[in-house]
């Protein structure tokens, strides 16, 4: 119990340190971004340069009189609150955009997450029980292949394909606009026929590295005491390979759901580009082009927390499903 | 009899240090391929760019042609040849993340040496650090110091990507050293009053190199994804022949893509990129076998 509560501090430690560094990173920079803007606004209305800079200065809530302690606090309290501050080019605070936008992300990378995982500890079994088949070569090169390809790649190639040239899929949005969102069969459809290749690109780019750490595993599972034992008692082979072998392999495997889940997440921003799907990631990439740094920092803050949770709730998972592992402080 | 002198020593070198690991890689027929693969690279980022000249100039009658005799690769949205600006973008590619990699493993070491070596509370301190970075996916850290930094050259962009980069090294560094201090030869060079740095520079990092050596072709790798990434977000546009702005330009803003007599212009950069790991990934699997003798079967 002790040290659960220990991790949950170093977890809760790295949020603080995370929001610090992104404030005072984000707080000493915006001098050129918001003068930038400011020749936009000159150049789009007219206005002259002292005006457009105060209107910029009030939309980034940027105080510079305010002494920087001050600002910190505010910032903190706020978050504290649950305020994850204000996106300047949409006029909404973050929260508004998290509340579009979460469900798409969370929805595809999940869907993704299950599938590679599914996938993968499959392939892996098959690896493991039948050494020398044909299957090792071909996974081994599908996942050299995976390997050397950046999962924004990938993405661009099923875009091409499937997308482009062969039209069987849409090329943006997250479900027809001209539909109703509701619980209808029409609308469902369209919502997985848009997440079908952001979910594909994801799956393909992962289930290889699953398939890999899971024909690792098993093989070291299968030279265990008790496969024997269960051998000699004459045990089904379908048996002993999904109970024996499957179900202990698969334990350690359980830690890397939280840094899969990180890599999706990192890889979201530019796979949701791609796709111009509408999730966390897609705004987090407007965020960052257009120099929108309110929305910029809340999104990012969002996301490492969450990763953050996933790796303490992979951790904390780990030890209650294997009583073998201890947490180490 | 032992052959002595300088001339033995650079031939017990070249031995050692050339000529066995090639025999270990070129046997190895994945890895001479992925060696290949990196020296074709490394020939177009060095004396490429002096044998193809790069003509940046537009010229709208030539635009999105397909491939030619003349543009082997075809044209881009200005007119402008592909195969050009490939073979001068890759000496950007490689150099930024040659960069990117030696300040990760500089950082790495440094961070891991230090606390392995110290422990207590420069290891505690520095063991959080670590936590921090490590818990944190790399890619969105990279994205916002480069939207919020200016990066105008090489150096700077190698700097964005190794900032966030190097907990895994450090890391691994740390428990070798921790592994290493045990041992019998420091336990020695400590008793025979051997300075700290004779320690650290001649009987640790030696021990350590390997790992690093291996960890340098991923992180070049990860950082030839993450900045060709980078870039194609749109996210520091400083060189126009980088394979991600010519990306950024083919897919995002010229809309190459739904052209189909521009596709050659589209998938260079994305062959480029995919080779060029490849060759990454399977140099290194041969570099594994050659610095880890027992993983040789």
């Amino acid at each position: 119990m002790l040290v659960i509560l220990k991790r949950v501090g170093i977890a809760l430690f790295t949020i603080f340190v995370i929001v610090s560094f992104t404030f005072f990173l984000i707080r000493n920079t915006p001098g050129d971004v918001m003068q930038a803007w400011a020749m936009d606004l000159v150049t789009a209305y007219g206005m002259t340069y002292e005006d457009a800079l105060a209107m910029v200065k009030s939309w980034y809530g940027y105080e510079a009189e305010k002494p920087v302690l001050e600002q910190y606090i505010a910032y903190i309290t706020g978050l504290l609150k649950g305020n994850l501050g204000k996106s300047f080019i949409y006029k909404v605070s973050v929260n508004e955009v998290l509340v579009k936008a979460l469900p798409w992300t969370v929805f595809v990378i999940s869907t993704s997450l299950l599938l590679s995982f599914a996938i993968g500890v499959l392939l892996g079994m098959a690896m493991a029980w039948k050494r020398e088949s044909f299957l090792d070569p071909l996974v081994t090169a599908y996942a050299s292949f995976t390997g050397a390809t950046p999962d924004y790649i990938t993405a661009l190639i099923l875009l091409i394909i499937f997308a482009v040239n062969l039209r069987w899929f849409p090329l943006k949005g997250a479900y027809d606009a001209t539909i109703n969102p509701g619980f209808t069969w029409e609308f469902i459809k369209s919502v997985l026929k848009h997440a079908a290749l952001p979910i594909a690109a994801y799956t393909f780019e992962h289930a290889a590295g699953w398939a890999l750490a899971m024909k690792g595993s098993a093989v070291s599972v299968l030279g265990e005491d008790y496969i024997m034992a269960a051998r000699a008692r004459g045990l089904k082979e379908s048996r002993i390979m999904i109970f024996y072998m499957g179900r202990n392999a698969i334990l350690p495997l359980v830690t890397s759901l939280a840094i899969s889940l990180g890599g999706m997440v990192g890889g979201s921003v530019l796979i949701e580009t791609v796709f111009n799907y509408p999730g966390i990631g897609w705004f987090f990439g407007e965020a960052l082009v257009k120099r929108d740094l309110g929305l910029m920092q809340g999104l990012f803050l969002f996301l490492a927390s969450s990763i953050i949770f996933a790796n303490l709730a992979a951790d904390i998972l780990y030890s209650l499903l294997d009583p073998r592992i201890k947490l180490e402080g | 009899m032992v052959e002595t002198g300088v001339i033995a020593d650079l031939r017990r070198f070249l031995y050692r240090s050339i000529y066995e690991p090639l025999r270990i890689i070129v046997r190895d027929k994945k890895a001479l391929a992925g060696l290949i693969i990196l020296l074709f690279f490394l020939l177009m980022a060095t004396i490429g760019p002096e044998v193809i000249p790069l003509d940046m100039r537009t010229n709208f009658a030539e635009r999105f042609k397909p491939p030619s005799r003349e543009h082997p690769l075809g044209t881009d949205y200005g007119g402008r040849d592909v195969l050009a600006m490939i073979v001068h973008g890759s000496r950007d590619v490689l150099s930024v993340a040659f960069l990117a990699a030696l300040f990760t493993s500089l950082i790495a070491i440094s961070v891991g040496m230090t606390a392995g070596l110290k422990g207590g509370m420069t290891d505690m301190i520095l063991n959080l650090a670590t936590n921090a970075v490590l818990s944190v996916p790399s890619f969105p850290v990279m994205l916002i110091l480069g939207s919020v930094f200016k990066v105008t050259n090489a150096v700077t962009f190698g700097l964005v990507l190794s900032i966030w980069s190097w907990g895994p090294l450090a890391r691994a560094v740390r428990s070798q050293v921790l592994s290493l201090k045990e041992r019998e030869f420091i336990e020695a060079a400590r008793v025979m009053g051997l300075s700290t740095f004779h320690i650290v520079f001649r009987e640790l990092l030696p021990n350590v190199m390997p790992y690093v050596a291996i960890n340098f072709i991923d992180t070049m790798r990860a950082a030839i994804g993450a900045s060709v990434g980078l870039m194609f977000l749109g996210l520091v546009p400083f060189s126009a022949t980088n394979w991600g702005m010519m990306l950024n330009f083919a897919v995002r803003q010229a809309g190459a893509i739904y052209l189909p007599y521009a596709m050659c212009y589209v998938l260079s950069p994305m062959a480029a990129i995919m080779l060029l790991e490849l060759g990454g990934v399977l140099f290194a699997h041969g570099l594994d076998a050659v610095l880890n003798p027992r993983l040789r079967s």
